[in-house]
């Protein structure tokens, strides 16, 4: 059991201000239901002042969750926009006494939560700066903005806790490369600006921990050595497709696919085959959720078993 | 109030005549079976005496095709190993997606370490194991299959007799992991040709920390733990000789309570189920209800996280478990629910209630009083609820 402080149980078991905020002046969604939580925040909001009068919630999620969502409803009614805007989520989870951290993502939720509402407030479009900056773990929907962010506002410097924080890194693990890069650099950054002790920051190559070499390893798309007798093995003799051929087995493959992709609320659409690679395009529930590192495999097992080639599944960004 | 105690296939309660058939082998009883006086000879009869129990709980044919381990993990560790040792020429294994991680995790691991070959042979929606795809992976070079007899989430029984005479039939090994069916359902290794069967004490009511490994006669076996020459030398180290004393009394006691696994447990959880799934609307059981364990229920409700289900149910005094991301600590949902493709709308929501004769009608009672209620309070809270019921609340995350 999640070692839970008592002020987590306290506004888990009594959640304050649960539930719809009719005429909400704006509203924050993050998550998605098969990412395993998701938080809706509605907030009212005095045009003149600019003082938040009312907040309210709805959480899919576990404890941690529902306490975290709750707490950032107290942390912000009675501010102005502006102050409520400085909360970090590190303060969301100092409110309530600590949280486990597996669960400091919970704190991270509200935090983006906020922002969006403020956003949604304002009549900007928060996803804005999702734009520029692509999305990193496609399991769970992360992008460079916000991992920046949250390695910024609590001074994260190893990738592990880059994925208790935001889950990047936490589904098919492809990303981990990518996530030490930005690590290394905005932690860079912050020693320039004064912000973090040298010794502390990370440095790709200079301290690899042994936990982050095996994760980096089951990254890596091809295993080492294939058997003599299977298929797949670089040796067999693999009846020789056209390019044609594969991408028409391929298709098939996604084709047959779909009614499982479809129960889950989402699609996948071949974009490229390069080599043995192959590029889709995951839609709809598929995206910003761990259900996409399962599709992921899934789609890939499938066509290598159709192709009767070893193939690398990749997912590419939507086009917008 | 007392506690409702609805987590049996996690592990259970150790029944008092268990422990009160292990305390002499604390004190009194304290010889090594090794040993060449009186102090150690008395405690060799007693373990023969277990493994006797055990056999008569198996209808092995032999009481010395049981190893003692240290429990289910061991006794899966050691069958796969000794079957890649034994069957030369061949470096394939074969399993099922929904495996406990005791075979699942090994098997990842001789894949990336030793270049075997693993089929994982998927399940259909209600947990049903894809005959056709292991009929296809079956070949001269599988070494050995291994399939649970009852899955330990849902309870659903693979036909295992059936597949391990498909197994013979290419001349690969077949290995059981019994840890869920052991004691819950009549097993006669005498009428199967069953090779390996894995069973753990702490499933039924007997001591965490051993189990056994069956090996039918006449099959070759390597030792996973090399040593002394206990266990004929199939299991090195000083027999845990309480703990096989009480496996025995665990076994005896269950083989005993059979009939009424069968019948009083049964009922139990149906009416349970029954209750829950008409009180509560937009659940459903998984795994194949017409072929399962007659003491587990598992059910997923929708639009709710199971984590925070258990943590209010705890509060009212029920435990039971999740596949729900959170409660496992990893950031996805039970194996098993993902492999039966159980919605995400789902998935996260599953809870498992399991049940053992020490349950009675007043425990059903409490739970179909509590847990309404509780997925009520839940689904309020949910973003995704609606409740009109069918259609999901319209959701807008920003990213995508
Ligand atoms: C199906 C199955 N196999 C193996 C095990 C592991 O058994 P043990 O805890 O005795 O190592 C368990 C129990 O968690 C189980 O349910």
């Amino acid at each position: 059991m999640w070692d839970y402080s008592e002020k987590v149980q306290e506004y888990f078991y009594n959640p304050k201000n649960a539930g719809v905020l009719e005429n909400a002046d704006g509203v924050g969604d993050v998550g998605a239901i098969s990412c395993g939580d998701a938080l809706r925040l509605m907030i009212k909001v005095d045009p003149e002042t600019e003082i938040i009068t009312d907040a309210r919630f709805q959480t899919f999620g576990c404890g941690s969750a529902i306490a975290s969502s709750s707490a950032l409803t107290e942390l912000i009614i009675g501010k102005t926009i502006t102050e409520a805007l400085a909360i970090t989520n590190q303060d969301i989870a100092d409110f309530l006494g600590g949280l486990p951290p597996e669960k400091m993502h919970c704190s991270v939720m509200g935090y983006e939560a906020l922002h969006a509402a403020v956003a949604n407030y304002r009549g900007e479009e928060w996803s804005d700066d999702h734009e520029e900056g692509a999305l990193v773990c496609k399991c769970f929907g992360i992008d460079e903005a916000m991992i920046e962010r949250t390695i910024r506002g609590n001074s994260l410097t190893n990738v592990e806790d880059i994925t208790h924080y935001t889950k990047a890194g936490g589904g098919c693990n492809t990303c981990v490369e990518t996530l030490e890069e930005i690590l290394a650099r905005t932690n860079a950054a912050m020693v320039e600006e004064g912000v973090l002790d040298a010794k502390a920051a990370f440095v790709i190559g200079a301290r690899p921990t042994p936990d982050l070499k095996a994760r980096k390893e089951a990254a890596r798309p091809t295993p080492a050595p294939a058997p003599k007798d299977s298929p797949l093995a670089p040796g067999a003799p693999a009846p020789k497709l056209t390019t044609l051929q594969r991408i028409r087995l391929i298709e098939q493959a996604i084709e047959e696919l779909r009614p499982y992709l479809r129960q889950d609320g989402g699609d996948c659409e071949l974009v490229d085959v390069d080599g043995n690679t192959v590029m889709v395009k995951l839609t709809g529930a598929c995206i910003g959720c761990q259900a996409a590192s399962v599709t992921l495999q899934g789609v890939q097992a499938r066509l290598m078993e159709k192709v009767g080639e070893p193939l690398r599944v990749i997912p590419v960004a939507s086009a917008h | 109030m007392r506690p409702v105690y609805l987590d049996n296939n996690a592990t259970t309660r150790v029944d008092p005549r268990v422990v009160e058939a292990m305390l002499p082998f604390f004190t009194e009883q304290f010889g090594n079976a090794s040993s060449m006086h009186s102090f150690g000879s008395e405690v060799g009869t007693s373990l023969k005496a277990a493994r006797q129990q055990i056999q008569a709980l198996l209808g092995a044919a032999h009481d010395h095709e049981l190893i003692f381990t240290s429990g289910g993990t061991e006794s899966d560790n050691a069958a796969i190993l000794s079957a890649l040792d034994t069957q030369t020429g061949r470096d394939e294994i074969i399993t099922s997606a929904v495996e406990h991680p005791a075979i699942l995790s090994l098997c990842e691991y001789l894949e990336k370490s030793r270049g075997v070959t693993v089929h994982v042979i998927p399940v259909d929606a209600r947990g049903l194991l894809d005959i056709e795809a292991y009929r296809k992976a079956l070949g001269p070079k599988t070494a050995v299959v291994s399939m649970m007899w009852a899955n330990n989430e849902t309870g659903t029984l693979f036909p295992v007799e059936q597949l391990a005479e498909l197994a013979h039939e290419v001349g690969a090994l077949f290995h059981t992991d019994a840890v869920q069916a052991v004691g819950k359902i009549p097993i006669d290794l005498k009428s199967n040709t069953i090779d390996m069967l894995s069973l753990s004490g702490h499933k039924l009511h007997g001591p965490k920390g051993i189990g056994a490994l069956y090996v039918r006669k006449g099959v070759r076996f390597r030792p996973l733990v090399r040593g002394g020459h206990q266990e004929r030398g199939r299991r090195a180290g000083t027999e845990n000789t309480p703990s096989i004393i009480g496996l025995g009394k665990a076994a005896e006691l269950a083989l005993a309570h059979m009939e009424e696994e069968q019948t009083r447990i049964r009922a139990l959880r149906d009416r349970l189920e029954s209750g829950l799934v008409q009180q509560i609307g937009r659940c459903f059981v998984t795994g194949d209800t017409r072929n399962r364990l007659p003491n587990t229920c598992n059910i997923a409700f929708e639009y709710i996280e199971g984590e925070a289900i258990l943590l209010l149910m705890n509060k009212a005094g029920i435990a039971a478990s999740s596949g729900s991301a959170c409660t496992s600590g990893s950031l996805e949902p039970s194996h098993v629910m993902r492999a039966m493709k159980v919605p995400y709308t789902a998935a996260h929501g599953s809870i498992r209630f399991s049940f053992s004769r020490e349950n009675d009608g007043e425990d059903v009672d409490r739970v179909l009083d509590v847990v309404p209620g509780i997925i009520e309070k839940l689904r309020t809270l949910s973003p995704f609820w609606r409740k009109d019921g069918e259609k999901p609340a319209e959701f807008n995350p920003t990213y995508n």
